[in-house]
């Protein structure tokens, strides 16, 4: 296949997506990163790999993930069929899983004893705990302090898990502060420990490791869509806070132009709200953070900004360089969800499908509930359910004052 | 190239002496009082100045460098500012060097040709940036070297000989060696291991190799300045402008505190050759 003018073919031999993404580590963790791409590139190789992986998606996950059909809200919204890749009905509750357990196998295979990773919602905290019990390597989880105290329910398996959770005080104690503690971690223990990073972001390899983990969505998702409906879909939308599920649900879709692409960020308190938000490509601008270039939100002066929203899994002031690059080229249209706006979808897909969605999938469902209504009742939209919302019910509990 | 850098490590070979230099945040605690620190080191005996460029997530830092950082931040350093005050200590001295420290993202926000020229303009002879290692020389290094300004570049423990070459392709002024892996205000786990490595790095490079990381002491100074062409201190000034501080506010106490402790280095590191 010809693929000269692929959007697929992305990173190149720098670790670029355009111009985003490189490699902008000192110079502790360059030998490292040289390595896991080195290693990367032969287990991606070796078929022992691919099939150990395979068996793992299928008895592990519960992989294929289903795709649902969701009738009420289709009826509801009036408009285009609305359909679910149900991504939170995999082990531990969220697409995560599937990048850690290619991660952990790599880690095993470059013979590391020690696992750090950051985390936000938890999601990808737990999902790594998890791995790290099932494959034995002990595991510490950076996680920021306000986020340590929003998602209890995580923090809480995480550590039944077998996981120290270290909670990040520095800056707003958010998603960002946790990956500068875990850089720190790495840079200081770089001999024995594997930094197991949870999205689509950081140095290369990662960016291009994490998306062919996560890439198993858009492809199962394309041919459960075929078989159901003979076709492509006309529309896929997921949540964007690093992107790991978006550019997961994406890549299988990037050459299809009937396809139209659709990342919501979040919005927080409204995208014109100063530091109100954590929608780095609709309110941010390129700069150089975490590994990569890529958009961040930031002042003047080139200081990151902390950002806001009400999921702390999409509370991160960068996103994945690849989601930058698709962004400059208008192959996704990227969009802000105010906190009001998944919290009203949080709402309506519990109520109406019996699904209680994660908060960062609910900014999902609110960019679909916000397209279906204007599109043709042949057509149809998919949304990337990337996680359940177990871990939610009471956040979302007390905004909505059911909790005294 | 002769830059200030190369003059200074002449003169101190020819007086058979380490040079000390000395890491200061600059507009911590706040900005005049920063500015009177940075005016007081080479009296105090500093023979390089490492001047820290604030950052919001300084990913390679302790927390001693981060809420220095955090000061001048909320003292109002910007890039300009930083700039304004190395052209301010020129008034007076004409060649102490002075490295600017820090991390990419100010520099690339500022815009990096119209960086390269203030800063040579301010009186700036040497960058030390963080995150560009020499897989991403394009960005900066390649454009200031031929401006230039040196290009100073970390190597640590992982750098091993194989990669050494990599990293010294377009070193210039000196080598900083990071004396362990970690982060800044971490400890020295063994100093023998650092005069080994010293001679690993002068095996490729005929650049004067610094030492810094984890040195706290006028022992540390001596000790370690036997290894090395010089030795780098950072951690333990930031350290004494906060202790210094009343309710966050610098004090009659400041300046002193860091301006007695570099002496004070300066001191142990004159014992190095003895």
């Amino acid at each position: 296949m010809d693929r000269t003018n692929s959007l697929r073919n992305g990173p190149d031999e720098h670790g670029r997506f355009g111009i985003y993404g490189g490699r902008f580590v000192a110079e502790t963790l360059m030998p490292l990163i040289l390595d896991l791409e080195h290693e990367y590139r032969a287990a991606k190789q070796d078929p022992a790999y691919a099939a150990q992986l395979k068996h793992l998606a299928t008895h592990y996950t519960g992989r294929p993930s289903p795709l649902y059909f969701a009738e009420r809200l289709t009826e509801h919204l009036g408009g285009a069929k609305v359909w679910f890749k149900r991504e939170e009905l995999n082990h531990t509750g969220s697409h995560k899983i599937n990048n850690c357990l290619g991660q952990i196998l790599l880690a095993k295979r470059m013979g590391k004893t020690r696992v750090i990773a950051e985390t936000g919602a938890g999601q990808h905290g737990v999902a790594t705990a998890t791995v790290c019990a099932k494959f034995d390597l002990p595991c510490t989880i950076f996680m920021g302090a306000t986020d340590v105290e929003r998602q209890m329910p995580n923090v809480l398996r995480m550590r039944m898990l077998g996981a120290e959770v270290r909670p990040v005080t520095a800056g707003a104690g958010t998603l960002k502060d946790a990956m500068n503690e875990a850089l720190r971690d790495w840079v200081t223990n770089v001999d024995s420990t594997y930094y197991l990073i949870g999205t689509a972001a950081g140095p290369h390899p990662y960016p291009e490791m994490v998306r062919d983990f996560q890439s198993v969505i858009g492809t199962e998702l394309k041919e459960q869509f075929r078989e159901a409906e003979g076709k492509l879909p006309d529309a896929v939308v997921a949540c964007v806070g690093g992107g790991s599920n978006a550019i997961g649900t994406f890549h299988a879709f990037l050459d299809d132009p009937d396809v139209a692409l659709y990342g919501a960020e979040a919005g927080g308190h409204g995208i014109e709200t100063e530091n109100g938000h954590a929608a780095s490509m609709t309110g941010g601008r390129p700069g150089v953070l975490h590994g990569n270039r890529t958009y961040l939100l930031q002042d003047r002066d080139g200081q990151i900004i902390e950002g806001h929203s009400i999921s702390a899994g999409l509370d991160y002031p960068g996103v994945g360089p690849e989601h930058s690059f698709l962004h400059d080229t208008r192959r996704v249209i990227y969009a802000p969800i105010t906190d009001n706006e998944a919290l009203e979808a949080f709402q309506l897909c519990t109520r109406m499908e019996g699904i209680i969605p994660a908060l960062e999938s609910a900014h999902g469902l609110a960019q679909v509930m916000k397209l279906a209504p204007s599109m043709d009742k042949d057509q149809s939209v998919v949304l990337c359910l990337s996680g359940r919302g177990d871990k939610d019910v009471e956040s979302v509990g007390k905004y909505l004052g059911l909790l005294k | 190239m002769d830059t200030r850098i190369d003059r200074r490590f002449a003169e101190l070979k020819a007086q058979n002496r380490p040079a000390l230099a000395a890491y200061v945040m600059s507009g911590d605690p706040d900005l005049a009082t920063s500015q009177a620190i940075l005016n007081a080191l080479p009296e105090a005996g500093a023979d390089i100045i490492e001047l820290g460029l604030p950052f919001s997530d300084p990913m390679a830092d302790g927390v001693a460098i981060q809420m220095g950082a955090q000061r001048a931040l909320q003292a109002g350093q910007t890039l300009p500012g930083v700039l304004g005050m190395v052209e301010e200590f020129r008034r007076k001295d004409d060649t102490t060097p002075i490295v600017l420290m820090g991390y990419y993202n100010p520099i690339y926000i500022f815009g990096v040709e119209r960086f390269i020229a203030a800063a040579k303009q301010a009186g700036i002879d040497g960058l030390i940036i963080v995150d560009l290692p020499a897989e991403e020389d394009d960005e900066l290094c390649i454009p200031a070297l031929e401006a230039g300004l040196n290009f100073i570049r970390l190597t640590t423990p992982t750098t091993d000989d194989k990669r050494l070459p990599t990293v010294l392709a377009n070193t210039s002024g000196f080598v900083y060696y990071v004396s362990m892996t970690g982060i800044t205000g971490g400890a020295i786990k063994s100093r023998g291991a650092v005069g080994e490595a010293v001679q690993r790095i002068k095996a490729h490079t005929e650049l004067p190799v610094i030492v810094g990381f984890g040195i706290k002491t006028a022992d540390d100074a001596a000790e370690i300045g036997k290894h090395a062409d010089g030795i780098a201190v950072g951690t333990v000034l930031v350290n004494a402008v906060a202790t210094s501080l009343e309710d966050g506010k610098a004090t009659d106490k400041t300046v002193g505190a860091v301006r007695d402790l570099v002496a004070e280095l300066a001191g142990g590191l004159k014992r190095a050759r003895v």
